[in-house]
């Protein structure tokens, strides 16, 4: 029988450059489940999300996708990793030069030899359940931002991957297309059980999908758990954050007339 | 003393990782030609673009360079009394150097400015990421048609440009100046062998491949030593590849010219 969890994240630390914005990320992320990374921007999920669609090194033993050590993956192995995900990007990344089918095709294009009414077929129905199948010749530039997502959304999900990724589904949406996005999530895993992990900012599109939340704070790890204990949390910075309260200063005066005076 | 060493050290180690990734882009973009997915119609497109749609300005460019070439060299032949030689004079030198020079520069300019720009546009908007988790290798999506259409076009460019540049040479020497249109072809045919044709051909495939790999590499790596993915660093990346891909050009013309005489 297959582990209950997915993903493991043990003791995941991460730099960009010189500057560490990760430090010793541990959860895991459970079979069949949604789960919600969620922060304000600066917290470090998307760097999360990076390292767990393999776009960012891991080290060895930090990320487990199914027992097996993510950091210790060949360039094949990775390959094969990436055909059970689907990942939808916060901008869709859409190639510009091809149309909305021509975009979702493209992975059944590069991995199988499907007849092309087939993947016309293939490629309308996924179109159908993000609502889009009246565009499917309309060029990105010629649909909006929300539709660019759900676009993207179909084309992440083309190939019927097991894990599904999401960075931001519902930023710069109106609540009602958030609303379908958000739903359809939800219905992916109740009718297909696809795992997904998506990070988001948005309260309540995150409460509304989540089955496991954790929350981030300046790369730390503020609590795990589910929406309802997330919501009962009494840590101070978790609250701040679900009471969407500004941050008061938190720089001291004598540290503030140094940095002022003396450049440190 | 010893900021000065650490700048020193880590300035050479960036150019010293900056050069293996510029050959292992290259090994990369060879790789992609045996690798998913097909890409026959992919470079298809990228051979009218780079080619078909280049004949204009590099036809423009071989004509007047012709003419140019008949109107100096008429009058520094016509001191020696030597006209008769114009045509040997035109031909030679439009096929020896200008013909793969100039084709190389304006595809430089026209396509790979073109190149870097929509592959820095790819990388910014992450479209390039995008086709990673796809399991799509990027080299041989994005890199390797281009290199191939360019492999293809550009001898075919330049051959364009050496017939265009001749005829504008003999329109100006014989129409205009009144050389003996015989005399202009006999001195063509008998002054220009295969070496010089086969010269023309090494230079415009080397200089394919430099405009390509410089400028499909510029674009791949738009903003990622910066960390930052905005519209400046695409301007940026557009930039240099043209200034690189002519100055390698303009340097590897010397070299070969200076290995096969």
């Amino acid at each position: 029988m297959p582990n209950e969890n997915l993903i493991e994240i043990r003791g995941l630390n991460s730099l960009y450059q010189d500057r560490q914005v990760l430090f010793d990320i541990n959860f895991s992320i459970p079979r069949h489940r949604v789960t919600v990374i969620m922060g304000v921007s600066g917290s470090g999920k998307t760097t999360i999300f990076r390292h767990l669609i393999g776009l960012k090194k891991t080290g060895p033993k930090e990320i487990t996708i199914d027992g097996e050590d993510l950091g210790a993956f060949s360039e094949a192995r990775l390959m094969q990793y990436r055909r059970r995900i689907g990942v939808l990007f916060q901008s869709g990344a859409l190639f510009n030069s091809m149309s909305l089918a021509e975009n979702i095709a493209i992975p059944l294009r590069a991995h199988t030899r499907l007849a092309d009414e087939t993947i016309r077929i293939m490629t309308v129905m996924k179109l159908n359940l993000v609502g889009l199948a009246d565009f499917s010749d309309y060029m990105p530039s010629q649909i909006s931002g929300g539709m660019k997502k759900r676009a993207g959304l179909a084309r992440a999900l083309i190939m019927d991957p097991e894990i599904l990724f999401v960075d931001e589904p519902s930023s710069g949406l109106d609540p009602i297309t958030a609303a379908g996005l958000d739903r359809l999530i939800v219905e992916l895993r109740e009718t297909l059980g696809m795992s997904a992990v998506v990070v988001t900012h948005e309260l309540e599109s995150a409460f509304k999908i989540a089955d496991l939340m954790v929350v981030m704070d300046e790369g730390r790890i503020m609590a795990v758990g589910s929406p309802g204990e997330i919501r009962n949390s009494a840590d101070g910075r978790v609250r701040q954050f679900l009471n969407r309260e500004a941050d008061t200063c938190k720089v001291g005066l004598e540290s503030y007339y140094r940095r002022l005076f003396e450049g440190k | 003393m010893v900021n000065l060493i650490q700048s020193l050290g880590a300035y050479a180690l960036k150019r010293v990782f900056s050069a293996g990734r510029l050959g292992l882009f290259f090994v990369y973009a060879i790789r992609g030609i045996f690798l998913p997915p097909r890409k026959f119609w992919a470079t298809i497109k990228q051979i009218q673009f780079i080619g078909s749609k280049s004949l204009v300005v590099i036809g423009f460019t071989a004509a007047f360079t012709g003419m140019v070439l008949a109107l100096q060299g008429y009058h520094t032949l016509s001191r020696f009394g030597s006209e008769g030689w114009l045509g040997s004079v035109v031909g030679l030198s439009l096929i020896r150097e200008l013909g793969p020079v100039l084709s190389a520069l304006m595809v430089a300019g026209r396509a790979g400015s073109a190149m870097a720009a929509e592959i820095g546009i790819m990388r910014i908007e992450e479209q390039i990421d995008a086709l990673e988790c796809m399991a799509i290798d990027p080299f041989s999506y994005l890199v390797t048609p281009r290199l191939i259409a360019s492999l293809i076009a550009l001898p075919l460019l330049t051959a364009f440009n050496n017939v265009v540049g001749i005829l504008g040479g003999y329109m100006i020497g014989v129409g205009l100046l009144g050389v003996n249109a015989g005399a202009f072809w006999d001195g063509l045919i008998t002054n220009v062998d295969w070496s010089d044709l086969n010269m023309a051909l090494v230079k415009s495939v080397c200089f394919s491949i430099l405009i390509a790999w410089v400028c499909t590499y510029k674009g791949f790596y738009t903003g990622v030593d910066e960390g930052r993915f905005g519209p400046e660093q695409v301007g940026r990346a557009t930039t240099e590849a043209v200034v690189i891909s002519s100055i390698a050009v303009l340097t590897g013309d010397y070299v070969i010219t200076s290995v096969m005489l």
